[in-house]
């Protein structure tokens, strides 16, 4: 294990590492202050500019966008009041009154400070449990992988939010299905090709997530006629106040960052639960423990809601790195997205991955540490720079992501048909999106639903035919009964709710 | 009698190469019926990559041509006859083939599926041997062993390989089967998504014997316990691994790599890019990538390769009749 940590270590300093970290960070923090781009779509627009790189420094260079993206998600959050991400809504429940009031340079560094301790925090846990998880989880069969599987779809959607229960189903729904086309991997029995030569072969993960995020994101600015160009002219011109912090906010921070890193790397472990989840239930649970007299400042600009949820999403993001490299199973969305990047590069995450390429699995642990002090050196004295990029025009920014997008699809194919399916594809998903359908089931439906059939399946056939591993194994049976309370606790809040 | 007239007939081709005066091909566009990182990719750029730095070959251009498992690429090459083209392509075009894959089905081809037969075969390049292995843990020390065992209970043992029902994987560890007497269709046997993921199922212990490339039982290092390859002789590289051979099991398969040209390609085009692979696999340019991918050259021109192809698809096609995949 020391062996491969210091491997690890030497891969992520090496000098070309730490650029693609400062890179990462850098392009994560500009793509995901723009509204509506989130990680997913930065990920998702690195994978062809990564494509032939080392598969180490490619995953640098996503991480950095990772946790960069989150970032400039609450930069948007704090300065505009216009969330990049979902991650960073709740952050701008306090940062925004913040920044009106004048203080906009403090809740900035506040963000900085609290993602820095929830990142580096996480990043500790992660370095501790992630060796002794993928021991565990080299005794993981299919019948296990199967349930734990189902956990993470039924409960992407559970915490979904409010009234959002059924859509949620709907999109796992639909992505699981749009899975099953091309060839049948266990048979190798062609399915919902239609006799076209180009489905044969299965829908490309890249092109979906592309089409889904950033192409109808893209649209969705032309739609939605959003005036970015006015908001970001408020923010180049009002004065961001200093960025420097009392001693009593120190004081009060503090405890905060505590226990919302603990709470939010246990929320990112979980699959199917993520940032967001991780934010709000972060803002939540300092609101209630708060005193009576703190509880008021929440929502007008409190020291406290503001570090919680920043501190909880970034703490998430790390956790979430956690099932994706020891099972190989993403629990959010974007590590779904970073799942199929690592993919094309050859690379199986999975309980062998830690075993068979340690310098990569501790080199990705490792520049979670350096991505974090980056994004505090680097990002935070460069903010009100970088926050001018909020100005940049739509009728520039548009045809930037479309272009990216579309010979991002196609330098991995290089088959036109890719992209008129894309623009179908983007099209169909604007139109669930102006109905309020979300996006990342779809893409977590889709990427765990191949592999859910295949386990199943697998799990079956090792069982001679029987369905009795379900109660057999213990681990099996364990994640199916969290599996089915997930499910009854929903059907109880629906109950509840229409008593009232 | 049939080898005979193969060699006599490449000999003729040979000279009829030869006295032909031939103008040098400089240019090669490589296609490659997958998308760009995967296996056929790496062997088309790295050949294209050696054959140019070395000298022998002055420019080299690349295409992905994904669809149907290689079929789109295939009916491509057939349909449009390019020339100065090849194709990379590998075991699945004859296994495609014989098991009517979708991608491969085509009204254009006589018997209704497309096949090396309708393109023009240059040579096999790369290879690598079948090997089956057990977790070092394993009950089971040598292929005796699990004969053994699945003649007590066929349902004991499982078998794990990385790809479909009818894939190589499967064949592998059926034909070892088969050479033992056993039904090949009675061995359970389990796909998984890829080598790494069916050692995982072999260490957790689902499966219980590993059937896959012997270059990937080789990298699990002391993990695993190769019972067996099915190459006719020990390899160099790791000489204390048995064959199958040599323990009395008759099972011989090869998984090449190797290029095609345009059905129309004349002999002279199709022996001077033979040649000049050939040529290639002494070159110091071809050993760094040789080396990077940990490819074993098994070098096979012309019409020892159409005789190997010819060889391969029947043992293969009796073999998938067996197993019921086709």
């Amino acid at each position: 294990m020391i062996e491969g940590m210091m491997m690890g270590i030497n891969t992520a300093f090496s000098g070309y590492n730490i650029l693609m970290v400062m890179m990462g960070c850098f392009a994560g923090t500009i793509i995901g202050m723009l509204p509506g781009l989130g990680p997913m779509s930065a990920i998702a627009l690195m994978i062809p500019i990564t494509y032939g790189f080392d598969p180490a420094s490619a995953m640098i260079l996503m991480a950095g966008v990772y946790y960069g993206a989150i970032f400039g998600g609450s930069t948007s959050s704090i300065l505009i009041n216009a969330p990049g991400v979902a991650g960073t809504v709740s952050s701008s429940f306090d940062g925004y009154p913040m920044s009106q009031q004048g203080h906009a340079g403090k809740a900035l560094a506040i963000a900085a400070y609290a993602s820095f301790s929830g990142g580096t925090i996480a990043a500790l846990f992660l370095l501790v449990a992630a060796p002794q998880l993928a021991k565990v989880s080299l005794s993981f069969q299919s019948a296990d992988y199967f349930a734990l599987m189902c956990v993470g779809l039924l409960s992407i959607a559970a915490f979904a939010s409010k009234g959002q229960f059924l859509k949620a189903m709907i999109m796992t729904a639909l992505g699981l299905a749009l899975s099953t086309v091309g060839q049948d991997s266990l048979s190798d029995i062609t399915r919902f090709a239609f006799g076209n030569i180009n489905l044969m072969d299965g829908i490309s993960f890249v092109l979906l997530v592309m089409a889904t995020f950033a192409m109808s994101e893209a649209f969705m600015i032309i739609f939605k006629k959003m005036d970015i160009n006015f908001k970001s002219s408020d923010v180049s011109k009002a004065s961001l106040g200093s960025i420097k912090l009392s001693k009593e906010e120190v004081k009060e921070m503090v405890p905060t960052i505590g226990r919302t890193s603990v709470l939010g790397f246990f929320v990112g472990v979980l699959p199917g639960a993520g940032a967001t989840i991780a934010s709000f239930l972060a803002w939540g649970f300092e609101r209630s423990i708060a005193s009576a007299k703190d509880k008021l400042k929440f929502g007008k600009g409190s020291v406290k809601g503001l570090a919680a949820p920043e501190t909880a999403n970034n703490a998430a993001c790390t956790g979430s790195f956690v099932p994706l490299l020891t099972l190989g199973i993403p629990g959010s969305g974007t590590t779904a997205v970073m799942l199929g990047a690592l993919l094309s590069f050859g690379v199986q995450p999975g309980p062998r991955l830690y075993v068979e390429q340690p310098e990569l699995f501790w080199a990705v642990i490792i520049s979670m540490y350096i991505g974090n002090v980056v994004l505090l050196v680097l990002n935070l004295p460069l903010i009100p720079y970088i926050a001018r990029i909020l100005a940049i025009p739509k009728n520039i920014l548009v045809p930037l992501v479309l272009f990216f997008s579309v010979t991002g699809v196609y330098l991995i194919s290089f088959n036109s048909f890719d992209i008129y399916f894309m623009a179908i594809v983007a099209l169909i998903s604007l139109v669930l999106r102006v109905l309020n359908y979300p996006m990342p089931p779809l893409i977590l439906g889709f990427i765990l639903g191949g592999m859910l059939e295949k386990n199943l399946r697998r799990a079956v056939l090792i069982n001679d035919g029987s369905f009795s591993f379900i109660w057999e194994r213990p681990i099996s049976l364990s994640l199916f009964i969290i599996a089915i309370l997930i499910v009854l606790l929903q059907v109880y809040q629906g109950f509840k709710k229409e008593k009232e | 009698m049939k080898k005979m007239f193969i060699k006599l007939i490449s000999f003729l081709f040979m000279i009829g190469a030869l006295s032909s005066s031939a103008i040098a091909i400089e240019k090669l566009h490589f296609v490659v019926p997958g998308g760009a990182g995967g296996g056929w990719d790496g062997c088309a750029r790295g050949t294209g990559e050696a054959l140019v730095k070395s000298g022998l070959l002055e420019s080299a251009s690349f295409e992905n041509m994904s669809g149907g498992g290689g079929g789109k690429a295939l009916s491509w090459m057939i349909k449009t006859m390019p020339e100065n083209t090849v194709m990379v392509q590998s075991t699945p075009i004859v296994l495609r083939s014989i098991s009517r894959h979708s991608g491969y089905v085509s009204d254009s081809a006589a018997s209704g599926v497309l096949s090396y037969k309708d393109v023009t075969p240059i040579a096999g390049i790369i290879g690598d041997y079948g090997a089956l292995a057990v977790a070092a843990d394993s009950p089971f020390k040598t292929f005796q062993d699990v004969v053994d065992a699945y003649n007590a209970n066929p349902k004991s043992v499982k078998m794990a390989g990385g790809s479909t029902r009818g894939s190589m994987d499967h064949l592998i560890g059926a034909l070892a089967f088969q050479s033992a007497g056993a039904n090949p269709n009675d061995v359970v046997y389990i796909p998984y998504d890829g080598g790494g993921a069916a050692l995982a199922g072999l260490l957790s212990g689902e499966g219980q014997i590993l059937s896959t490339g012997f270059s990937e039982a080789l990298a699990a290092g002391d993990q695993v316990r190769i019972l067996g390859i099915t190459a006719n002789e020990r390899s160099a590289d790791a000489p204390s691994v048995p064959t199958l051979k040599e323990q009395g099991y008759d099972a011989y398969f090869v998984n090449w790599r190797g290029f095609f040209g345009p059905p129309n390609m004349n002999a002279a085009d199709r022996y001077e890019i033979a040649k000049m692979l050939g040529d290639m696999q002494s070159t110091p340019e071809w050993e760094v990538v040789r080396k990077r991918n940990a490819y074993v050259n098994i070098y096979n021109p012309g019409f020892d390769f159409m005789g190997f192809l010819e060889k391969q698809t029947e043992e293969m096609t009796d073999l998938m009749k067996q197993l019921g995949v086709i």
